[in-house]
């Protein structure tokens, strides 16, 4: 397989099993973050539809991010299932503590903790750690992202 | 502290859950996200443990209450010595095509100062999952008072002056003046982050909003016969109970409240009955629903599909089997009557009769040119051989008896109906293609009718009677001539009214069920006085007369804002059992649909 094919295969299927995870986060109760449907809120109001355009969204996003989990064992020179889970746990974090505290000012839709809900901006901030989305949000993040890495890195040998 | 009384409470909804609001203003029971979900407020079941969201004036007032008109958006005014509020209670329906994210359920609660000031006191006191979770709410800033539970976010968002109370809820006080306004907006997720609508005008038009949605649901009902208002809002009641998503009607929106005051008889009644099958598909075919119609016998057949032939008693809104029971000794139970039971384990029983309920609902679908699918009709026809192996067999009956197996009449009746419709749409050509055994549906259906003559027969009452060779009436009987076993002007079936009332009648027409209600102290069950007026309509003549005014006087034992629960206590009038009873309001639709009926819609005049 070409590293090109491979990429975007591995990318998807990694992408998938994080929806999955998450997913599966949900229905246990442990988070209410549910990526799809922040990234389909980007592109319409109506919640179904966010969830049905969000998981494709996201699956564009996965393989890009997918796209740099390769190039970074490309300068490496290397990928093992622990340096994927590495590069998880670094992504993980750039989500939490960067993404998170951010994305009420990029997100259209989102209100922010200074000004509340408004007319346009009536969607849940994510808060400090995306702990507004349920105490255990950040675990849930840093295991999904986890998975993620270590799944990219043992097959991208 | 006694709960507000059954009698005191008005319904709101939007087709996935319903809250109770009292008189005074206090959302004592909401289950949220679905009828059958633990619930956020059970205040109605324990004022202490329980829960409930009270907006009242501190002042005593004098309350007066309505629903907008055609609508399920209720409106209560409280007047005090200083001025008088109203406050708007709903929770907003979301349709196709609406501007704007929506939350996946909404509580809105909108308050407006009319005259003078009035000191405005709120208390907001959840308590999930049955009052047995501890309620910790914390405030965000802006974005509400918050409390977390189980994976869901409750949220509540104010114009108005909050602070924590001492025992984990919210509590305020403020003085509003003529032209203010206040908005509490209480919302729910756990299906990712929670969208949290914007308060102040925005509130109001989501209020137009539903508003609008109700009236043009309500315009569309074609009835034209007498009391219309009373007709329209048990179509309404009987929406608000409808299960948006799948169709499901539930019979009640909530679980045990007691049909003896003090009593054991408290069940869960937040699930769907397949008894209720045929009653329910009428009234929304009656009224000219026919897309509701439909879709409650679509989701009838779905959910009988994976256990046919056999059937359970009830499903849930989604067509699961719900087996369990169980108590929740923590609450103290309506006027103490205990225990509070969720979950029904009616659901195992055997209700013959339940049978033909779902063949007579799916055959409204065929009459009115409806679609039936070939692997429904297939069903049909194995529900009817299961029929023909089981007819003679004891049952728990319509009722859902808990003391054993007997011999109903009700039961052979339904299984004779489903028999005689099931060869109704062979005749048709409906079931054309399809192997049935007719043979054998018309030799059953022959002993069923002459075990129905001879044995459920008393010829010394001079009346049909409730168990075979027995000696009691049921009021169930009076369907005898609704399902057309008998003409409702046959001297059987005039004596067996006769009998009915003579034995089972309270006051102003109230009927009891049958004799043990009427010796345990249970209430007069509001269907079966309906099925009176029906069944005297059918008689035409002075029967219509007599059936005019009895249905004037069941109309009266509605509450002030015309919803009635499942019975009706003969000595004060008041509401027992579960509340809103979509049977009940059946009752009414059916009642009045044989009197337009009986008499034609151009005399529509005479009723006002």
């Amino acid at each position: 397989m070409s590293g090109l094919l491979r990429w975007v295969v591995w990318g998807l299927v990694s992408t998938v099993v994080l929806t999955g995870l998450l997913t599966g986060s949900q229905r246990l109760r442990l988070t209410r973050l549910n990526l799809p449907f922040l990234l389909g809120m980007l592109v319409t109001e109506d919640r179904d539809r966010a969830k049905l355009y969000g998981f494709g969204l996201h699956l564009v996003a996965g393989l890009a991010m997918a796209g740099l989990y390769a190039a970074v064992f490309s300068v490496w020179g290397r990928a093992t299932w622990w340096l994927g889970g590495l590069l998880g746990v670094v992504h993980a974090g750039a989500v939490l503590l960067l993404l998170f505290p951010v994305l009420p000012a990029l997100h259209p839709r989102m209100a922010s903790e200074s000004q509340g809900p408004t007319e346009v901006r009536q969607l849940e901030p994510p808060g400090l750690l995306g702990l507004h989305y349920g105490a255990r949000t950040p675990v849930v993040v840093l295991v999904i992202h986890v998975v993620f890495g270590v799944l990219l890195g043992s097959i991208s040998l | 502290m006694q709960p507000a009384r059954i009698h005191d409470h008005a319904v709101i909804g939007d087709g996935h859950s319903a809250a109770l609001v009292s008189s005074a203003g206090s959302v004592d029971w909401l289950c949220w996200p679905r009828f059958d979900s633990p619930s956020l407020f059970a205040g109605l079941l324990d004022t202490e443990v329980g829960g409930a969201f009270s907006l009242r004036t501190v002042e005593p007032a004098r309350v007066t209450r309505w629903y907008l008109r055609d609508t399920n958006v209720l409106q209560t005014r409280f007047e005090t010595d200083s001025g008088a509020l109203v406050v708007t209670d709903l929770m907003p329906i979301h349709e196709a095509r609406m501007p704007g994210p929506w939350p996946e359920r909404e509580l809105l609660r909108c308050v407006a100062c009319e005259r003078g000031e009035v000191m405005l006191e709120v208390l907001y006191a959840p308590r999930p999952d049955y009052g047995r979770a501890k309620p910790l709410v914390k405030q965000e800033g802006r974005l509400g008072w918050r409390l977390e539970q189980g994976g869901w976010l409750y949220t509540l968002r104010a114009d108005f002056p909050l602070g924590p109370a001492p025992d984990g809820g919210v509590r305020g006080r403020g003085l509003l003046r003529a032209g203010q306004r206040a908005h509490f907006s209480l919302t729910a997720t756990d299906d990712g982050p929670a969208v949290l609508p914007p308060l102040g005008h925005f509130a109001w038009e989501r209020v137009e909003r539903t508003v609008a949605a109700w009236r043009r649901w309500a315009a569309r009902c074609r009835y034209a016969g007498p009391y219309r208002d009373a007709v329209v809002r048990s179509a309404l009641a009987l929406k608000l109970l409808s299960f948006g998503p799948s169709g499901a009607v539930v019979a009640a929106a909530t679980t045990s409240l007691p049909e003896v005051l003090g009593g054991e008889a408290n069940w869960d009644y937040r699930y769907c009955w397949v008894r209720d099958a045929s009653f329910t598909a009428r009234a929304f075919y009656g009224l000219g629903y026919e897309a509701e119609a439909e879709s409650f016998v679509s989701w009838l057949l779905g959910a009988t599909w994976l256990t046919q032939p056999r059937m359970n008693v009830l499903y849930d809104v989604y067509g699961r089997r719900r087996l369990g029971e169980a108590p929740l000794p923590h609450l103290e139970g309506y006027a103490g009557s205990r225990p509070v039971r969720v979950g029904n384990a009616a659901a195992t029983q055997l209700q013959l009769d339940s049978y033909g309920e779902v063949i007579d609902a799916a055959s409204q679908v065929a009459r009115r040119g409806g679609a039936l699918g070939r692997d429904e009709l297939r069903m049909l026809v194995r529900l009817g051989e299961f029929i023909t192996m089981k007819w003679d067999a004891p049952d728990e009956g319509i009722w859902e008896s808990r003391t054993g197996r007997r011999a109903h009449t009700f039961s052979r009746l339904s299984c004779w109906m489903a028999l005689e419709r099931l060869l109704e749409l062979h005749g048709r050509g409906v079931l054309r293609g399809i192997r049935r055994p007719t043979e054998r549906f018309l030799e059953v259906r022959e002993r069923l009718r002459e075990e129905l003559r001879t044995r459920a027969w008393n010829r010394w009452l001079r009346s049909y009677v409730r168990v075979l060779d027995g000696d009691e009436v049921d009021a169930d009987l009076l369907l005898m001539a609704w399902y057309g076993f008998e003409d409702a002007r046959s001297e059987r079936m005039r004596g067996t009214h006769r009998r009915i009332v003579e034995r089972l009648g309270a006051r102003d027409g109230l009927l009891f069920r049958n004799e043990d209600d009427r010796r345990e102290g249970e209430g007069a069950f509001g269907v079966c006085g309906f099925w009176s007026v029906g069944f005297l309509a059918k008689q035409g003549g002075e029967g219509l007369e007599v059936a005019e005014a009895l249905f004037r006087r069941q109309l009266a034992y509605a509450n002030d804002v015309g919803l009635y629960a499942e019975e009706i206590s003969p000595e004060t009038g008041e509401a027992r059992g579960n509340f809103p009873q979509a049977l009940t309001h059946v009752g009414l639709i059916a009642a009045a649909l044989e009197l337009e009926a009986a008499r034609p819609w151009f005399d529509a005049g005479a009723w006002a």
